[in-house]
């Protein structure tokens, strides 16, 4: 009995060694990688290319993660991702990073489809996201409090919506807190009271996008530049790219990459 | 030489198994450890008062405060024991007393398999279900204290109900004879002999409970709301020790993040309380 044991063991980690010996002998041999990982913005639209990148070029892996803006500078100045993805402006003590634009985004002020309200003021989004206004009256509509939604600290979203919409003020402690576009559009689609920011790419049917100051959020409007909250979508490099890397990066810069963005609802750069 | 062989077979084996039974407190050291080394500089560089009596969480701008989440916490946790508490007590007495084996059979499983459910599922169905019915019936914006109470208690049930029936149990059968000798009802007698003598481990199942419903995150970070303010009403959202973590450990760097470890170290503390108040009662009386 325990010789038999013996050779069933022996016999297992002969197989599993051979399948190891293969698979390394592939991965080696044939198939690049690139690692990218950061804003969680930027990820699906890197995906999306990634999968486009990888039909016309089957010998390269191009693995997207997510994990916000911050983790994506944190990585790639760690070296643990070739490219890193980040969807506000670097700060000062980032800037040893190379950027490059790939794209530009508009951040989107929604609210629920059954809202009559299609316009407002920076001025009153401000208030809203501050806490100064705190019900739908105040804007002209039923007599009920504002359930506002807004991105948790450190996303790159809120802190394109900070600079571009609160400016010096804060955003208020009452106001809740979701932790992806997603689920900020899973409330707003849900509540009908509710208002929140999300990107422009991932605006649909299911939530309403209000005008700013009067001027829509439409591509014509971000591209003539009359529609000012918009933020550019940036990967991030540690010195210069790698050979692996800048095929994939020139291909996201290409005529081919830029139309996929386009068709996604965000701005190119050619533009 | 068989005999001798044996024996040092059985002392390997009772090694290798003291071993791996010390392994898990090696873990529980070291986790212990690297919250500690984490968490302790921002307690060191801020002040412990500023940490844990802070109103304002703002930690990119150099505010770490975690009081209205510390309170949120406790909130939540009580609310959840509001519901889950009676529902719980209920369940095991009727366990314990009233249900025949067949019942007992059919429900026994069905706690366990409640036990079993992810933590996501009762986040999502809460989003999908309780949210709107809050919402709707009651006014906010449906992501509130209530909401999250009601899917907590729901989820500490499990919890409450095992350890209570076991209490519950372990009470002597001469109490009850006892007290049936003396004439009183099947319920006098659970109201007034039985849960009374097992009062230690209803009070100790309660407090694992809440120890489940404080450490819970992602069932919470998606009913919550997530607001960073004290709740005012029971419809008003909330963000919880756990929730913060969870919400912000993404994007979190330099500061923020050693800001969520400390967030750690608090929580840690209070579960450890809870914990040791929890095993205190239990081992003073049930376990007797």
């Amino acid at each position: 009995m325990p010789k038999l044991i013996g050779a069933f063991f022996l016999f297992i980690l002969t197989t599993l060694s051979c399948c190891y010996c293969n698979l390394s002998d592939d991965a080696s041999n044939k198939k690049h990688t690139v690692t990218i990982a950061g804003s969680t913005s930027v990820m699906p639209f890197t995906e999306k290319l990634a999968e486009h990148f990888m039909v016309d070029h089957p010998e390269y892996i191009i693995d997207v993660q997510g994990g916000g803006s911050t983790a994506g500078v944190q990585a790639c100045m760690n070296n643990t991702v070739n490219i890193g993805m980040s969807s506000r402006q670097l700060k000062e003590e980032e800037m040893v990073l190379q950027e490059i634009v790939i794209c530009y985004d508009g951040i989107t002020i929604v609210v629920h489809p059954q809202n009559p309200i299609n316009n407002l003021s920076l001025k009153q989004i401000r208030d809203i996201f501050s806490g100064k206004i705190k019900n739908w009256k105040e804007l002209g509509w039923v007599d009920r409090r504002i359930d506002a939604v807004s991105r948790e600290e450190g996303s790159g979203t809120r802190g394109s919506f900070e600079e571009l919409v609160m400016r010096s003020e804060d955003i208020d402690d009452g106001i809740m807190v979701q932790d992806s576009n997603g689920s900020v559009k899973e409330v707003i689609a849900t509540d009908p009271y509710a208002i929140g920011y999300i990107s422009l790419g991932l605006v649909d049917s299911r939530v309403k996008a209000l005008s700013v100051d009067g001027i829509e959020p439409s591509l014509k409007n971000i591209k003539n530049k009359t529609y000012k909250v918009i933020r550019p979508f940036i990967y991030l490099s540690k010195g210069k790219l790698q050979e692996d890397s800048k095929i994939f990066v020139d291909y996201v810069l290409s005529k081919d990459g830029q139309k996929i963005l386009i068709k996604e609802g965000l701005i190119g750069i050619h533009d | 030489m068989t005999k001798r062989y044996r024996f040092d077979k059985e002392h390997l084996v009772k090694t290798i198994l003291t071993v791996f039974a010390l392994s898990s407190l090696l873990f529980l050291f070291l986790i212990f450890i690297f919250i500690l080394f984490e968490g302790l500089p921002l307690f060191l560089k801020v002040g412990l008062n500023k940490i844990i009596l802070g109103f304002k969480w703002a930690p990119t701008k150099g505010s770490f405060g975690i009081f209205p989440m510390v309170v949120s916490s406790f909130l939540v946790t009580f609310g959840a024991l509001v519901i889950g508490a009676p529902l719980g007590l209920s369940c095991a007495i009727y366990l314990s007393e009233y249900s025949g084996k067949r019942m007992k059979m059919f429900l026994k499983p069905a706690l366990e398999l409640l036990a079993g459910i992810p933590s996501v599922v009762y986040g999502f169905l809460g989003v999908i279900y309780i949210v709107p019915l809050v919402r709707n019936y009651l006014g906010g914006s449906g992501f509130s204290l209530l909401s999250t109470s009601i899917v907590l208690g729901v989820m500490i049930l499990p919890t409450i109900i095992s350890i209570s029936f076991d209490a519950i149990v372990s009470v002597p059968k001469t109490y009850r004879e006892g007290s049936f000798a003396m004439g009183a009802t099947k319920w006098q007698t659970i109201y007034k002999v039985i849960v009374p003598s097992a009062k230690s481990g209803i009070l100790a199942s309660f407090i694992l409970g809440m120890g489940r419903a404080i450490g819970e995150t992602m069932a919470v970070i998606m009913i919550a709301g997530n607001a960073l303010k004290i709740p005012t009403s029971i419809l008003d959202p909330l963000r919880t020790l756990t929730g913060n973590i969870a919400l912000e450990l993404a994007y979190a760097t330099g500061d923020h993040r050693l800001g969520l470890f400390s967030t750690g170290v608090v929580l840690l503390v209070i579960i450890m309380i809870l914990n040791y108040i929890a095993n205190f009662g239990i081992k003073r009386k049930v376990l007797r």
